[in-house]
């Protein structure tokens, strides 16, 4: 195989975290993204972690960052113990629905196929596994019935689902979701609360982009707030997470300005630490 | 009816013209579909504009023409990728400046010399007095663009579909319009022999958008545009021989026509 990326892929350290981002800044105008100004984030494999923050807060930069999207400026990112770049196999990202050409002539099943490409690399043809795969993910996803249907004709939904399923279709480890419930119908959102499920049980690690904060405590483990490219707060009594093996994921100290400047926001840093003896 | 399809194939001028008609037509058209895909007609059509000047210049020096063409050609092809990477200007504004410069510049440099009558066949090509050797051109960009367009189709087609997604898996979105780019530049120096700078860009869309209105699948759309161009190519070639009207204008007036057709078929369709 020739992978399309410059580095071979590698596979994952042991024990390392899915995702050790440290102190990371930086302004992105060139390409419309939000700036970032010291965000932490570390992730144990197997947590599920939400980006919670209004529009232009950072949650799209921070997730185009960790998958490789832009360039990183200051700190460090890490992903199961290697740079950016040597996993990318092993991570998955699912953009906004607006980032895709629908009008191109595809039909579903060969859209959701396309997440195999980073195992087959150049020249290679999908295989029999690989097809297996691709109809195994469009059951999961009920989308089978419109395999052969172009991309253009989906509805919003539908379009969701098969974006999910090709994310889904690569088999990786770390997920990065951004915005995957944004103005989707009640069954899609149905279906993709049991496809997160379906990744908890499988051990996979998830991060997802959400403006949605009502079942937080439910779905999620933890969550790190996001206000104009920093960490915050949360409000008093608010969801701060959980232990997910032997990390635990604690809230950080306040920092008062900027809890005065948006006090209308769900303010909380979460943030996952190792504890020697896990409680 | 026989004899009248037959007479003409007795001459060497219309053997040599009809491959090379369809071998051009076959290129563009497959290409084509990306150009019409991708929203790339303007820059199909500024590539055949800045090639005049390679032209121009090789043929004042006594250069080779194809090589003068295909210099500029590739030279128009990066820079234009060059300048779709920045965001200072919108790109098709400063594709419009380039493409309008340096066709002035050929247009000034056509004027320096005494007669314009040969840059005629430059402006508006002339497929039946093809030589040997620009056949081996045109046949040599066939392979080259056909093969190119087969080995890479899968990676051609995602960064088109989804760019963004092609990048997370480490794809070079850069480098693949870079070489579509390229490719383009090579079938617009081929086509040029056959219809002229002026007519290029309709064999590189008419058959695709053609294609476009009759199918929704990528590779059948390659496959039906390539045969209508070759189609437009043939039965142009016969109406310039038998009409004796330009050949070039007859080729891409056959594409527009099938064009037309596939129109009013769809309207008609859907009604």
């Amino acid at each position: 195989m020739i992978p399309y990326s410059p580095h071979p892929h590698q596979e994952p350290v042991a024990g390392a975290l899915a995702v050790n981002v440290v102190n990371i800044s930086g302004a992105y105008e060139h390409q419309r993204a939000p700036a970032l100004n010291g965000v932490n984030l570390q992730v144990p494999v197997g947590a599920r972690i939400a980006l919670v923050g209004s529009n232009g807060a950072g949650k799209s930069t921070l997730l185009k960052l960790i998958a490789g999207l832009l360039p990183l400026h200051q700190g460090t990112i890490s992903l199961f113990g290697h740079s950016v770049g040597v996993c990318r196999h092993r991570v998955a990202y699912l953009a906004q629905r607006s980032e895709v050409d629908w009008r191109f002539p595809m039909t579903v099943r060969r859209l959701v196929g396309t997440g195999r490409y980073v195992h087959l690399g150049w020249f290679k043809r999908p295989s029999a596994a690989d097809r297996q795969i691709v109809e195994q993910v469009m059951a999961q996803l009920q989308i089978e019935h419109l395999a052969e249907r172009q991309i253009g004709q989906l509805s919003g939904g539908q379009q969701q689902r098969t974006l999910l399923a090709r994310t889904l279709a690569q088999e990786a480890d770390l997920l990065l979701l951004d915005e995957p419930l944004n103005a989707v119908d009640v069954a899609t959102r149905a279906i993709v609360s049991q496809v997160l499920d379906a990744l908890k049980t499988q051990g996979k690690t998830v991060l997802i982009a959400t403006h949605d904060l009502g079942r937080l405590e439910q779905e999620f483990d933890g969550a790190l707030y996001l206000c104009e490219g920093r960490e915050v707060q949360p409000p008093p009594g608010s969801f701060t997470g959980v232990h997910v093996g032997e990390w635990a994921v604690e809230s950080r100290p306040l920092v008062a300005e900027l809890v005065e400047a948006t006090s209308h926001l769900p303010l909380t840093t979460s943030h996952q630490q190792p504890t020697t003896n896990p409680s | 009816m026989t004899n009248w399809l037959l007479e003409p194939l007795h001459y060497t001028f219309m053997q040599s013209g009809l491959l090379a008609a369809v071998l051009v037509g076959l290129t563009c058209a497959v290409l084509g579909v990306y150009v019409v895909l991708r929203r790339m007609a303007f820059i199909g059509d500024a590539l055949a504009h800045t090639v005049l000047p390679g032209l121009v210049i090789a043929y004042l020096n006594s250069w080779n023409l194809a090589g003068g063409a295909l210099t500029a050609g590739l030279a128009t092809a990066l820079l234009i990728g060059w300048l779709s990477e920045r965001r200072e200007m919108r790109e098709d504004t400063a594709i419009g400046i380039v493409f309008t410069g340096m066709f002035a510049l050929g247009i000034l440099l056509m004027s320096t010399v005494r007669s314009f009558r040969d840059f005629t066949h430059m402006l508006f090509g002339n497929i039946l007095g093809v030589t040997s050797s620009e056949l081996l051109f045109i046949g040599g960009v066939a392979i080259i663009v056909l093969t190119l367009l087969a080995l890479f189709h899968k990676e051609l087609e995602l960064t088109s579909v989804d760019p963004g997604y092609a990048a997370v898996i480490g794809l070079r979105v850069h480098w693949l319009r870079y070489l579509l780019l390229c490719l383009l530049a090579l079938a617009v120096v081929s086509a040029i022999q056959a219809v002229g700078v002026v007519l290029t860009s309709a064999l590189l869309v008419t058959p695709a958008a053609t294609a476009s209105l009759l199918t929704q699948r990528l590779t059948p759309m390659m496959g039906l545009a390539a045969l209508i161009a070759v189609l437009s190519g043939v039965v142009g070639l016969y109406i310039s021989y038998y009409g004796s009207v330009s050949s070039g204008a007859a080729i891409v007036l056959v594409c527009t026509l099938c064009f037309g057709v596939a129109w009013v078929a769809r309207w008609a369709r859907s009604k």
